[in-house]
């Protein structure tokens, strides 16, 4: 308003062109509401926190570096009560990746071969494929939580629980396992596998190369496979079998040693992967029936067999369909998972939350959840978006 | 495009104009409550004996029975309140907020809820502490045996701390189990996830009481740590505090004076007795001090009366909890309950 009384002062004829004339007018309509929201937003903000300063409730991230006091079950680090709360979410973040990626893995397996499958000429296990997707699908994945969740309790009890061959035992309070001792000479193995998947890679990439110059066919699965397996096995044996393992003993109310995956961990594992990889069943089928017929026609006209045809023709050029809505599902997998507040699973929003409780710090924890998850998915997307370029039809 | 930019900049204006009215008012909250007409109450979302539902789908319970008579003497009519339910985690920012104007949700009373988040307890209405339950086929008669336990805890209370010091000091471990509500804790416990579960000792003669077979879990001895549980307000709003402390006060001295929900409009009239007079308002002018209605105290007795009578109508002998007084009864009567002269 302040420039159009500005502009009445020196020319009013300028004022009237402004409103009259259409893209004039658009434009100066647009910066006005542009205005209007810029002026909101900053009013919302200023408010909020003059609100909150009065309420005593920002006070920063000191807090960060004050003591916990209270324990977390499941911890990937060093974690005790005497730790600091920015320990604790950091904690709390790791399990949170770690509920992503066992499940983003978990998912893309279930819903590859599930979507394979959905299109089987067998007619019975299309169907059945079928209604498995549209039932895991349309039910709440808070519910299928709780309902995993639900099962995997009901296990037996510890005092009867499931022995599988005397290192791992199932019951209701999740698998209790044999956990691996590292002896000296066990990092000799270790760096013997890393050595074997390099080998490995330069294996196929030379049988690549051969074949495109001379059409050999070398088998570089089978090569890859020996040496990954092959070579640390050989090292293991010849170091004297530098590996103990730490069976679980019963004590009176659990198990101790050996280490615990929690019926937690396990539900929200089964729960989200089962419901992601329905998603991913379907963005796969549709995938494969977008590759026209003429290209598998071809392909056979070729004479590459059937898996051959799959893997060379339909799948790379499905994948360019396949990988885009694939990303926002992982996206929504590592969302979901927040859902693990519900049965107790102890990811970054539960730890964040008894956090925000024990230190009353409410935004603050707001704050770092919002920007941890929007990392995470940023993160994710960009690594898709970069895979998705690098198989896209290159065009020449 | 025209119109909806409009309508856009005037929607903007209107909202604007909206949030810049209400943003200011920050009185005090005697007056809020007064011109709403109701008071806001932060109740549990459902504990046996402190807040639950009864049979008609009211809110009832020892902690509501506390907001009641604060509507009583603020409001005059114990009805009048707005019962907000709120877990562990989300009552101090909803009192913080001004969402309620008093959390009356068994809190325990500690120094940094106080200090650090600008609080202020009203007093203590219940003394309790954390104790255990466990299946007595257990055959653990002490926490101190509880070494490699899973333990069930409901989240974001002072009894998770609690519990890791309890360990920590005796040098044994534990698999916490965190649980959300109380209730949630209850099934994971039912369905033997834990072999124990923690929290205040009243809370465990709640819980017990609605097991199918109560005489399957026993009640350690150790009470692991002190919880004085009572209801707060926040802090700088000196008069509602006051309001609120009083009205606290009020229960308990009505129960040392003999003042009961059936005879306080016949006191009310004048005694022999100065003391019961300046309460109930026929000599003196407290009420005037505190800026309430004459009968304020009349109104909050009348409410659910004193504090022995709202004790024994909700986790007394006669009720499922069965929760002897112990420290919760009046200091002539062995306990601690000492509340301050009305003078």
């Amino acid at each position: 308003m302040a420039n159009q009384t500005a502009h009445d002062t020196k020319d009013s004829f300028d004022v009237r062109r402004l409103m009259t004339d259409e893209r004039s007018r658009a434009v100066v309509l647009q910066l006005l509401v542009l205005l209007g929201v810029a002026l909101f937003i900053a009013f919302i903000v200023s408010n909020t926190i003059a609100n909150l300063q009065n309420a005593g409730l920002a006070s920063g991230f000191g807090f960060l570096n004050d003591t916990a006091f209270f324990d977390i079950n499941q911890r990937l680090i060093e974690y005790t009560s005497q730790s600091t709360f920015g320990r604790a979410l950091i904690v709390g973040l790791l399990n949170t990746i770690l509920i992503s990626a066992l499940g983003i893995i978990a998912a893309t397996l279930i819903g590859f071969i599930g979507g394979v499958l959905r299109l089987s000429d067998n007619w019975i296990v299309s169907r059945m494929v079928t209604a498995w997707v549209e039932f895991t699908r349309n039910v709440p994945v808070l519910l299928q939580i709780i309902f995993w969740w639900a099962i995997l309790t009901s296990l037996p009890k510890v005092r009867d629980s499931i022995s599988l061959g005397d290192v791992s035992f199932l019951n209701n309070r999740g698998l209790r396992t044999a956990a691996p001792i590292l002896e000296p000479g066990m990092e000799w193995v270790i760096g013997a596998f890393i050595v074997a998947i390099i080998a490995a890679i330069a294996v196929s990439h030379w049988a690549r190369k051969r074949q495109e110059a001379t059409g050999q066919i070398f088998p570089s699965g089978w090569a890859s496979l020996g040496l990954i397996v092959g070579l640390p096995l050989i090292v293991y044996f010849i170091l004297g079998q530098p590996l103990d393992w730490d069976v679980p003993k019963r004590t009176r109310f659990n198990f101790s040693g050996g280490f615990n995956v929690t019926p937690e961990l396990i539900a929200l594992w089964f729960a989200l992967s089962t419901y992601t990889g329905a998603f991913i069943s379907e963005i796969v089928r549709s995938g494969i029936s977008s590759v026209s017929r003429g290209q598998s026609e071809a392909a056979f006209a070729l004479g590459l067999r059937k898996n051959q045809t799959m893997r060379l023709v339909i799948i790379p050029q499905a994948l360019r369909v396949i990988i885009p809505p694939l990303t926002s599902q992982y996206l929504n997998l590592t969302k979901n998972s927040s859902l693990a507040i519900a049965i107790g699973y102890q990811d970054l929003v539960s730890i964040g939350g008894t956090i925000l409780n024990q230190s009353g710090q409410a935004l603050e924890v707001v704050g770092i959840w919002m920007a941890v998850y929007l990392t995470l998915s940023l993160a994710t997307s960009a690594y898709m978006n970069w895979y998705n370029k690098r198989i896209a039809l290159v065009e020449r | 495009m025209n119109i909806k930019a409009i309508t856009g900049m005037a929607a903007v204006a209107g909202v604007l104009a909206i949030t810049g009215v209400t943003v200011p008012a920050q009185a005090a909250t005697l007056d809020d409550v007064k011109a709403a007409g109701e008071l806001k109450c932060g109740i549990n979302t459902g504990l046996p004996g402190f807040a639950f539902t009864d049979d008609k789908g009211n809110w009832t319970g020892f902690d509501v029975a506390f907001c009641r008579a604060l509507a009583g003497a603020v409001l005059g009519d114990p009805d009048k309140v707005k019962w907000v339910n709120l877990t562990g985690k989300n009552r101090f920012p909803a009192l913080a907020s001004g969402e309620i104007d008093v959390l009356s949700r068994n809190t325990t009373w500690t120094f940094s809820r106080d200090v650090d988040l600008g609080f202020t307890f009203l007093g203590v209405n219940y003394y309790d502490g954390q104790g255990f339950i466990g299946r007595v086929a257990l055959g653990v008669k002490s926490a101190k045996e509880l070494d490699g336990a899973s333990v069930c805890i409901q989240t974001g209370t002072t009894t998770e701390l609690n519990l890791a010091d309890f360990f920590r000091t005796n040098n044994i471990s534990y698999e916490p189990v965190p649980i959300e509500t109380n209730e949630e804790a209850r099934k994971a416990y039912e369905a033997e996830r834990c072999d124990v579960y923690t929290t205040d000792a009243s809370g465990l003669a709640a819980t017990r009481s609605t097991f199918p077979d109560p005489s399957a879990h026993m009640v350690f001895p150790e009470i692991i740590s002190k919880e004085p549980l009572g209801p707060l307000v926040r802090q700088g709003d000196d008069q509602w505090a006051d309001i609120g402390r009083w009205v606290l006060n009020a229960l308990v001295n009505a129960e040392e004076l003999g003042v009961t929900q059936a005879n306080v409009e016949e006191l009310a009239k004048g005694t022999d007795n100065p003391e019961i007079n300046r309460m109930l308002g026929s000599e003196g002018s407290l009420a005037e001090m505190l800026g309430l209605d004459k009968a304020w105290a009349v109104n909050a007795i009348k409410a659910e009366g004193n504090y022995a009578e709202i004790f024994e109508r909700y986790l007394g002998k006669d009720t499922p909890l069965a929760i002897s007084r112990g420290l919760n009864a009046l200091w002539k009567d062995g306990g601690i309950l000492y509340a301050p002269p009305m003078r």
